[in-house]
């Protein structure tokens, strides 16, 4: 039931290498400083974790090392953007960029129309052991709610790697949102890409699960586990919250009665706040469950312990799924 | 070497930039060009019945040192390439912002009587997409020197000639972002950047030693890496030579703090806390005019 012309590995459970998302941005990003010589790379003492430190070894002359300071770093940032056709793109963990900086992601960046782009690195439960402080499960919500913004959550590395290009390209404020963990890479090169279009990965007739970042993949071995148990489930990779692919959201929503959307990040205000706002009012009949953190701090553990408890691994997004169709 | 600022200024000397608007150097000239634009933004903010007169007025004679006697830019090309770059970090200012742009010619002087009307280019904080010639949104204190300083990073990679200056006050000096930006300014040698401080010890709850207390802050730069110039905030000819000055610093940024009356030239607005955030009504606005009228017998033949 996975649409082959996704070029996805296969079979989709079968053993493969296991990478960071954030390798992907950085592997993307010494690509564009290849090919462009107006892209920029920034970062505030965290070179080596968000992988800029691959485009500092080869273009020192447009990296900057900021220090601990993201107010600064999206500031400057936007100061550079200003001249000529340059694109810069800042990197820190997504509690501190876009969270310690909000402010200035807000006015110097949005306001502005700077064409800024922000990789939050360590996002959701995945970073593990740093504990609440440093888990990210907010960072969606608040850029998806600033004008001019994009916000984009990657599946894996090689779409996070797609995902930076294409932002590099696009115009204005992209956040990008990448996970410390290694995860599988089940999408490939050839795999489609398009800021804004959800990929249809699985078809499915009882339910749909909208996905995006580590849990598209979960969601995939979920949907062949609840196969088997007789649901048919659909899985769309929604990595573009913003803008959000409504028409897909519609279209689904005339195709089964139930929708799910499990993301790695506070159920409200990002990817099923997002759905939901899209569903609102349309009087589609089809129900939507979010699945998520739910409105609290998660702790400190092994990443896959942490997925397994908030249950955002493939056991626990169908035990959900099942729940959700009692 | 990509932060070897010598060079830059060995390209200045090679390829001077573009003269742009030619440049006024007679100081009677400047002050009825300040008077007048004092003028302006009694009657701007009257007109608007909303708004911040003190440092508006306080910062005429800065921006009339600026814009008429010291920066690089064309009022008719606002894109320029080689233009300075002009950054207003306490955009609550902009009115004066907006009425010395007028007076160079980017805008006709009688929009700016629409300040912070519906419709109106002239936002109530300034928007860089509505109006040519502003560089960046501000609002927010403590923005405008990070991005200042982003500008002057990247004409020092890149071998521009231009400068960029960064008008900022002495109140957002409570915001960290400052700290942040004037720390980085010194580590990567931004000598095309000068920063000039409204220095006029208000803010709106009250005078900025009770409020925060910011002194030493020629000490506090001078230990964070920056060269620094006191000035009389009034003196048109001392403010350029100052800028002048800083140019010639090349491996340091410049912080220009100066020593300014809020509400300057206007009796009843002069060291009065409360008209930072307020605006004139009827009578005020004839009191102000007037005065600034008596001023210009001053300035005859000039």
């Amino acid at each position: 039931m996975i649409r082959k012309e996704m070029n996805l590995i296969s079979p989709i459970d079968a053993p493969q290498a296991k990478k960071p998302s954030r390798d992907g941005f950085g592997k993307a990003l010494v690509e564009l400083g290849e090919a462009h010589p107006n892209i920029w790379a920034m970062t505030a003492d965290v070179s080596e974790s968000t992988r800029t430190h691959w485009f500092a070894e080869k273009f020192p002359e447009r990296f900057v090392q900021m220090g601990v300071a993201e107010q600064n770093l999206a500031g400057m940032a936007a100061g550079i953007a200003s001249c000529e056709d340059s694109v810069v793109f800042i990197s820190a963990y997504g509690v501190f960029n876009p969270g310690r900086n909000w402010d200035q992601v807000r006015v110097s960046l949005c306001y502005n129309e700077a064409n800024v782009k922000l990789h939050g690195s360590h996002t959701g439960i995945t970073v593990g052991p740093d504990g609440a402080s440093h888990q990210a499960l907010e960072d969606m919500a608040i850029t998806r709610v600033l004008p001019n913004m994009t916000v984009i959550a990657p599946a894996d590395a090689e779409e996070a790697r797609k995902a930076t290009i294409a932002a590099a390209a696009w115009k204005g404020p992209v956040y990008i949102r990448t996970c410390r963990e290694k995860m599988p890479v089940f999408t490939t090169a050839l795999t489609p890409f398009q800021i804004g279009k959800a990929n249809v990965y699985r078809d499915g007739k009882d339910a749909a699960i909208f996905a995006c970042g580590p849990q598209v993949y979960e969601s995939l071995i979920a949907a062949e586990q609840l196969e088997k148990e007789g649901i048919s489930c659909a899985v769309v990779d929604f990595h573009t919250i913003k803008p959000l692919d409504a028409e897909a959201v519609r279209e689904w929503a005339k195709k089964v009665k139930l929708i799910v959307s499990v993301e790695e990040h506070q159920i409200d205000c990002g990817l099923g706040g997002a759905i939901a706002e899209v569903l609102a009012g349309e009087g589609s009949g089809c129900v939507l469950k979010r699945h998520g953190i739910k409105n609290r701090f998660c702790e400190s553990g092994e990443p896959f312990e942490l997925l397994k408890k908030y249950g955002l691994d493939a056991a626990g997004i169908a035990e959900f799924v099942r729940e959700a169709r009692k | 070497m990509a932060d070897d600022g010598s060079k830059q200024a060995l390209l200045e000397k090679v390829a001077p930039p573009a003269p742009g608007m030619p440049k006024i150097t007679d100081s009677k000239k400047l002050d009825r060009i300040a008077t007048d634009i004092r003028k302006s933004v009694v009657q701007m903010l009257h007109a608007a019945k909303s708004g911040h007169s003190a440092g508006s007025i306080g910062l005429a004679d800065i921006f009339t040192a600026l814009y008429f006697g010291m920066l690089n830019h064309d009022p008719k090309n606002p894109e320029w390439p080689g233009r300075d770059r002009m950054v207003l970090s306490n955009g609550h200012v902009c009115p004066v912002m907006y009425a010395a742009m007028a007076e160079a010619g980017y805008f006709p002087k009688e929009e700016l009587l629409t300040l912070r009307k519906l419709g109106s280019r002239l936002q109530g904080h300034p928007h860089k997409g509505s109006l040519p010639g502003i560089e960046n949104s501000s609002g927010p204190l403590g923005q405008g020197l990070s991005i200042a300083a982003g500008m002057a990073l990247f004409a020092k990679r890149k071998r521009k000639s231009w400068r960029v200056y960064c008008v900022c006050s002495d109140g957002e000096h409570n915001e960290g972002q400052i700290w942040e930006a004037v720390m980085a300014a010194a580590k990567f040698k931004l000598g095309n950047l000068t920063a000039i401080m409204d220095r006029n010890n208000i803010q709106i709850d009250g005078y900025t030693e009770d409020v925060m207390p910011l002194e030493p802050l020629a000490e506090k730069y001078r230990a964070f890496g920056w060269n620094v110039i006191e000035v009389d905030g009034h003196n048109i000819s001392q403010i350029i030579k100052a800028c002048n000055e800083a140019k010639h610093v090349i491996e340091r940024p410049t912080m220009i703090i100066a020593h300014t009356v809020p509400g300057k030239a206007i009796s009843f607005m002069e060291f009065i806390t409360e008209w930072h955030g307020k605006s004139p009504g009827d009578k005020e606005k004839d009191q102000a005019l007037a005065e600034l009228k008596e001023l210009e017998a001053g300035y005859e033949g000039a």
